[in-house]
């Protein structure tokens, strides 16, 4: 039965440790990119949006290089006693981090582009700083924004192939994750157990997304209570 | 420079536009700044508030909200500033009920320095029954309500509304404006009121600010500003004095009540709420007073008083004169053809009759 539940866990805990690290880093990004007149803001949201439309495969090999012991990225982790990443559960977790980025970036920046700049302005007049109108004000406007964006970048996680194949390899407990494993078995004409697996990812994705259409449905509703 | 009051300088560009004042405003009452849409009057207040950033200073009563010294600029922030603003939109924050609106700027200050009770404000403002609700379900008289009150629970140095009216349909303005009255009568702290109405401005305003293209054409007390023959306000057809006057006799069998002010009394009709000793406030329009040379009572105007004519504007417009003419101390306009000024050869120091054909109640 492990041999079933080891890659479904390990891609449960990928897409977690991705959403939780994500959903850190990407706001502020996130934040900038609705907010700023910098002339910076097209060429970082391009880069953003790039792993949208690159091939995973390239993504995964570039960062294979980086991070590999040529790399700088390897150079750095080996210097800092952390080994290289490649082929471990962390590589994985930073090459989704990157390859996810654009589902958490987007939606979060839609949701800020969209809050009303006079409510921002109506709060500083009742003695809220910066910080405490994006706490105040921002979050809890935004939330439609944060689950969209959570959801999504959890789900992407979770059916990403490409890049696992060329950073992660296929170790089992440590790299070998849903996607991964599904195309061992069929390369085994493991059919059954090819279909429980993608079966599963179905029923799971259709899950996902439903739970967020009406979840969305219900925080827009909530304002009008 | 005065401790009191409130000093402001301001210039600051925009493309083709550039503001540029600088104001000596009494430190309590309602101040109206007025003129038409893109004077720059908005922009005003919101330099004042620090919502825009500007080249200038601004003190408040004796406290510096923006400095200028060899050049160099010094501005607290918005949120440092002991203001309260009401926007044109009322900016209630959609994902909190109105409690937790009026809540958001009380609990931000400090427990010291809260004069104005939460109790008291929704009292004032009539919001104890709303206090559950969600914004989305407020009209929009109810909105601007919560809004003002939510404003005033920073207990503010300084009260600025941007427009708070011109949002709402003409019902939900009868619904605030008393409310604002009660506000102008009741709070020490000085208002600016941003307006193009000029039924709100004397209705409301103490005094009185004109803008135009970025800059002041005019300013000072609202009586003495309305009683100018040159009408800096461009009232045009509607220019006429303001006075401030006392309820004093009731006249049942007519009808009537008699409104007492320095200088005389005039007759009006006793509608429904006014009491004797109320204090109110009334409009006499250039075009409703004629003059006569001596006391006509074989007319169907009733309303007659003696005045000396002041000053004479010729040819304010084409084939008109305003005439400016004082009762006591309490200065009147009538508006004239020129044939009329030059038959009754009417000049400064002349002892006249006034024969007031209206006098409209603006509260």
């Amino acid at each position: 039965m492990d041999i079933y539940w080891e890659p479904v866990w390990l891609t449960l805990k990928l897409a977690g440790f991705t959403t939780a690290v994500l959903l850190v880093v990407g706001t502020p990004i996130a934040w900038w990119l609705a907010r700023s007149h910098h002339w910076a803001r097209q060429p970082i949201a391009a880069i953003v949006a790039l792993p949208l439309v690159l091939p995973p495969t390239v993504l995964g090999f570039y960062l294979l290089i980086l991070m590999g012991p040529k790399g700088v990225v390897g150079q750095f982790t080996e210097q800092l006693g952390l080994g290289l990443l490649p082929f471990t559960f962390e590589g994985l977790v930073i090459a989704s981090v990157i390859y996810s980025l654009p589902f958490t970036v987007q939606p979060l920046q839609n949701a800020f582009g969209s809050i009303n700049q006079q409510f921002l302005e109506v709060a500083s007049t009742l003695r809220a700083s910066p910080r405490d109108r994006f706490f105040s004000i921002v979050l809890p406007l935004a939330r439609p924004g944060f689950l969209t964006a959570g959801v999504l970048t959890f789900a992407h996680t979770i059916g990403e192939f490409g890049v696992v194949l060329m950073i992660g390899g296929n170790i089992p407990g440590e790299t070998k994750v849903l996607s991964v494993a599904i195309y061992d078995h069929v390369e085994s004409l493991e059919y059954t157990q090819a279909h429980w697996l993608a079966a599963g990812m179905v029923v799971f994705s259709f899950v996902v997304l439903v739970t967020l259409y009406s979840l969305n449905g219900r925080l827009q509703s909530g304002l009008v209570k | 420079m005065a401790a009191s009051g409130i000093q402001a300088r301001f210039a600051c560009h925009f493309g083709s536009f550039s503001l540029n004042v600088d104001l000596n405003l009494p430190g309590s009452g309602l101040t109206a700044l007025f003129g038409h849409s893109g004077c720059g009057k908005t922009t005003l207040l919101r330099c004042m508030a620090g919502l825009q950033a500007a080249d200038g200073a601004m003190r408040v009563n004796g406290d510096e909200w923006q400095s200028e010294s060899r050049g160099k600029s010094s501005s607290r922030p918005v949120h440092q500033r002991p203001l309260a603003y009401v926007f044109q939109e009322t900016g209630l924050f959609p994902h909190l009920s109105v409690q937790r609106n009026l809540m958001y700027g009380y609990k931000r200050i400090p427990k010291s320095e809260r004069q104005i009770s939460f109790d008291q404000a929704t009292k004032w403002l009539g919001l104890g029954h709303l206090l559950e609700r969600m914004p989305a379900k407020l009209s929009g008289g109810e909105r601007q309500r919560v809004a003002i009150a939510r404003a005033l629970l920073t207990s503010p140095k300084l009260l600025l509304m941007d427009e708070p009216l011109s949002a709402l349909d003409q019902n939900s303005k009868q619904e605030i404006l008393p409310y604002l009255e009660a506000l102008r009568d009741n709070l020490a702290i000085p208002m600016l009121y941003v307006s193009h109405s000029t039924a709100e401005v004397a209705r409301l305003a103490d005094h009185i600010v004109m803008m135009d293209n970025g800059q002041v054409v005019a300013q000072g007390p609202l009586q003495q500003i309305m009683a100018r023959t040159d009408q800096p306000f461009g009232f045009e057809e509607d220019a006429g004095v303001i006075l401030d006057a006392t309820l004093s006799e009731r006249d049942e069998r007519w009808h009537l009540c008699r409104a007492d002010f320095s200088g005389g009394h005039l007759w009006l009709r006793a509608d429904e709420g006014l009491k004797i000793g109320q204090n109110i406030r009334l409009q006499v329009l250039a075009r409703d007073i004629s003059l006569a040379r001596s006391q006509h009572t074989d007319q169907s105007i009733q309303n007659l008083l003696p005045a000396t004519v002041d000053e004479v504007a010729s040819n304010v417009g084409p084939g008109t004169s305003m005439v400016r003419l004082l009762a006591g101390q309490t200065p009147f306009l009538s508006r004239l053809t020129t044939r009329a000024v030059h038959t009754l050869a009417i000049k400064p120091g002349q002892k006249v009759w006034m024969q007031v054909k209206s006098v409209a109640l603006v509260n």
